[in-house]
């Protein structure tokens, strides 16, 4: 208690003294002069069944694997893909072959050897028949072969673009060791909640419901690195307990909106901290609006474009996000810089527009100036889905169609939606993955089996669409496959089967005391080799 | 020997409710929208068909169930109940590892309220009507009227951030590698403000039914002998009038066991700390049956256990109980 007292006037102090010269010069050399050692804790929103990145794509996976287990390639402070344990790579002249040189004299944490055996392992086994996006991704994978233990060559039977086979691998390329993996059912394998990995950070213990801790890898083969001596995983479910841990210094980093709104919006101006999207480029997402084309009404694309007219977008960013947020143009965001076509805002906020055009599609107001009832189910991926489905609520109003809010939670409404079909139209989340073709154009593709959550559900289809999605898919070409993009943006913007309507990063708060962070765009998912810490 | 003959009688009395309660937990969970594998894919904001089948299959969640519900119950009488979909491991460890802290923080707690209560009660009957009495009632209606999660939260942000006297959450000291006694304080330094938050809630309860079963005992006929026996004052109270004013607060024990493991959600989730009753929420969110049957069964054994340990200080508070049997 009095140390805290004596660090809280110390820090006080540095304040006051921070405008004069020997402290900014001071500060400015620690800055030059990475330190090591010391404990960075960093906050984990949700408990992960697994800790495998090869069976499991999800932030909450990657928060704490990315330090233990390594990729072929993650995105660099470039912002692109860049070698980790794959050095070069290159593609055949077909596009169907694509051969990656791996990195030589890396060493499992138990010592063993990293070979080609590895990659043909994780990509052949884990990857194509068990990870999430991956078994979309690696579908039309036929064999990884082995010349030698540091060349892998990847078969395809369709061509592969190799941006979107790089791009995706940030996420979707995580290599374990085989020797650990290849006896018995891999889904029941201790290494999955004990992970061995080549990574910076080894793992030590998982106290289910607490922490996980992983501690300095001596060999790892990024000489010098890392500079911490452990990292700590807290796991706080309640989001202003983890505030609270923020503020009291027990955690010094929450990503991906681990923290709530409000916190994110009252810590922007708190000096203790920063509060930014920096760093966490990689991941975008949108408040979607999705109908149910089976509603007589919602067959007509004219009532899908009048509810999407009706809804102030920014009004409800302004107002309701604190400003965190901007309207979306479609399901390519503009962050994504290969593929945005640069498009308006398909249907803005227009509520006469949306009114003539509900009189046009035949739904006069009746009685009590109601034109039809909907049932709208929010699928809560954040605290902002059920304001969202309210404002809807009350917006739709407005233009005369009653909503109905259904409640149930994200089990529950992942259910209704994409298995049952029973709902009307329904709020959730879209996220972007850097290529539409990892998981945004499944939201569009007809042909998803019934039950599969964030899939087109919605009992629209479209062959054009269908067949623009297969070959942006498959074409080599960086250029044409940005063009077929642009089209497949503007096909459905026009059908809006789907509305997109804001476009969102998240935002992540770290500690001033944290130095070197946030410098890639998936940092949060990064391997931390060259974070360091600010003694305290 | 009678102890345990009566215990053992108590125990296959309670077998019938305890298959009703689980088999109806278990099919009521069936009409929860969404399994197990739903919440998964919600968690990990993201998902394909071929994973979610393969996991229905490793979960066990394909085949119909009837086969499911015989199984479970086939497992439950080997004494397994289960592996857990969220933690990988057997339910009885997942719930062995959760069982302490939730012991620790609600005995904790309710000891003190049931003290505190009873000490304020004595002092509200002593000093019926009059202002001591006045202001332990409002003080103790307050409390009871607050939500808990304010209380936590107020506590945290007074006495964690503005103050730094206290810790903001967790159990322990991650990492610190305390051991022995030292161990032993910061745990204790992490649990004052959840358990005076527990404590805060109860206390309200336990206080108004010693008030008013000592103003009740206070004027029976036997109190009265022992006045006119020449008993000083604070004698009657503590012989005499305490020992049968406790019955209805021991009752209160005991009805409130139920609600020991899985009653204190909010204050675990508000201070972070890792009971049962965050494991029950989590274990109804992400729709793992497994660990709530598991939560279900060993509460309901502990409330078993709690009521047959009242039962035995009934008859010791008051001879005529034990008598009777």
């Amino acid at each position: 208690m009095t140390m805290t007292r004596r660090a809280a006037l110390l820090s006080g102090a540095g304040l006051m003294l921070a405008g004069t010269a020997p402290v900014s010069s001071a500060l400015a050399q620690a800055a030059a002069a990475p330190r090591r050692g010391g404990v960075l804790t960093v906050h984990l929103g949700s408990e992960q069944r697994i800790l495998n990145p090869a069976l499991r794509a999800s932030t909450g996976v990657y928060i704490i694997t990315s330090k233990i287990i390594e990729p072929l390639v993650d995105l660099g402070t470039s912002g692109r893909p860049e070698g980790v344990l794959a050095t070069s790579w290159d593609a055949s002249e077909d596009g169907k072959t694509i051969t990656f040189k791996l990195r030589e004299g890396v060493k499992w944490h138990d010592g063993k050897p990293f070979t080609s055996a590895d990659v043909a392992y994780s990509a052949m086994e884990q990857w194509k028949k068990h990870l999430n996006y991956g078994t979309t991704l690696q579908l039309y994978l036929d064999a990884v072969e082995t010349p030698d233990a540091h060349t892998a060559v990847f078969r395809y039977s369709r061509p592969m673009p190799l941006n979107l086979l790089l791009r995706a691998l940030c996420d979707l390329g995580y290599i374990v060791p085989k020797h650990v993996f290849e006896t018995g059912n891999v889904l029941e394998n201790p290494a999955n909640t004990a992970p061995i990995g080549t990574g910076p950070f080894k793992f030590v213990e998982y106290q289910r419901g607490q922490y996980i801790i992983a501690e300095r890898n001596p060999d790892y083969w990024r000489e010098g690195f890392p500079y911490l001596d452990r990292i700590v995983w807290r796991i706080i479910t309640d989001r202003s307990a983890a505030t609270a841990a923020m503020e009291t210094g027990a955690i010094q980093l929450s990503a991906y909106n681990g923290l709530p709104l409000a916190d994110l919006d009252r810590l922007k101006t708190d000096n203790r901290f920063e509060v930014s999207s920096r760093g966490v480029e990689a991941n975008v997402f949108n408040n979607t609006l999705e109908f149910n084309t089976r509603r007589k009404e919602l067959a007509d694309v004219r009532v899908r474009r009048a509810l999407v007219h009706a809804i102030d977008v920014p009004f409800f960013l302004e107002n309701f996000l604190y400003g965190l947020g901007k309207p979306a143009t479609g399901p390519i965001p503009s962050s994504s810089t290969d593929f945005f076509p640069n498009n308006p805002v398909p249907y803005p906020y227009d509520k006469a527009k949306a009114e003539a055009l509900l009189d046009e599609a035949g739904y006069k107001r009746g009685a009590g100036g109601i034109r039809f009832s909907l049932r709208i189910v929010p699928i809560m991926n954040g605290e902002d889905v059920p304001l969202l489905a309210t404002y809807i609520q009350q917006s739709l109003q407005q233009i005369g169609v009653r909503v109905e809010i259904v409640q149930l939670d994200i089990a529950g409404a992942l259910t209704a939606v994409y298995r049952d079909w029973n709902f009307d139209i329904a709020t959730g989340w879209h996220q972007y993955r850097g290529d539409p073709a990892v998981s945004t154009t499944v939201w569009y593709r007809s042909g998803s089996p019934k039950g599969a959550p964030w899939t087109n559900q919605y009992g629209w289809q479209s062959d054009a669409v269908d067949k623009l999605i297969d070959d942006a898919a498959s074409e080599i070409d960086p250029v044409k496959r940005k063009a077929l993009y642009a089209d497949w943006v503007k096909a459905v913007n026009e059908e809006i089967p789907v509305a997109m309507l804001t476009e969102r990063p998240f935002y992540a708060v770290t500690s001033k005391k944290v130095q070197n962070h946030h410098s890639s765009p998936r940092w949060d998912s990064g391997d931390f080799h060259d974070t360091w810490l600010l003694p305290s | 020997m009678r102890i345990l003959l009566l215990a053992l009688r108590r125990l296959a009395a309670s077998l019938p409710t305890l298959l009703l309660i689980l088999v109806g937990l278990f099919l009521l969970l069936q009409l929860a929208p969404g399994d197990t594998v739903d919440a998964l894919m919600a968690q990990m904001g993201g998902g394909d068909p071929a994973m979610m089948e393969q996991l229905r299959s490793f979960y066990g969640l394909d085949a119909p169930v009837l086969v499911q519900l015989t199984r479970y119950l086939w497992r439950l009488v080997q004494l397994d109940l289960g592996f857990s979909a969220i933690y990988g491991k057997p339910v009885s460890s997942v719930i062995l590892e959760r069982l302490p802290v939730t012991l620790l923080l609600m005995g904790t707690s309710l000891s003190f309220a049931f003290a505190a209560g009873m000490a304020l009660g004595v002092l509200a009957a002593r000093r019926v009507n009059k202002w001591p009495d006045a202001l332990i009632s409002t003080l103790g209606l307050i409390f009871y009227a607050t939500p808990s999660f304010w209380f936590g939260m107020m506590g945290v942000v007074v006495f964690a951030i503005k103050l730094s006297w206290l810790p903001a959450g967790g159990f322990e000291d991650i990492g610190a590698g305390h051991t022995g006694l030292a161990r032993l304080a910061d745990i204790a330094w992490h649990l004052v403000l959840p358990v005076t938050t527990l404590a805060l809630i109860f206390l309200a309860t336990y206080l108004r039914i010693m008030r008013a079963s000592m103003l009740e005992v206070l004027t029976l006929d036997f109190v009265r002998t022992a006045r006119a026996k020449g008993l000083s004052q604070t004698g009657v109270l503590l012989r005499h009038v305490l020992r049968n004013a406790l019955l209805p607060g021991l009752t209160l024990i005991g009805l409130q066991a139920g609600t020991m493991l899985g009653g204190a959600v909010v204050v675990e989730s508000v201070f972070n700390l890792p009971g049962l009753g965050r494991l029950a929420y989590e274990s109804v969110v992400q729709r793992d049956l497994n660990t709530l049957l598991g939560i279900v069964f060993v509460s309901a054994l502990l409330v078993i256990l709690v009521n047959f340990i009242v039962d035995l200080l009934y008859a010791k508070l008051d001879p005529r109980i034990a008598a009777e049997r």
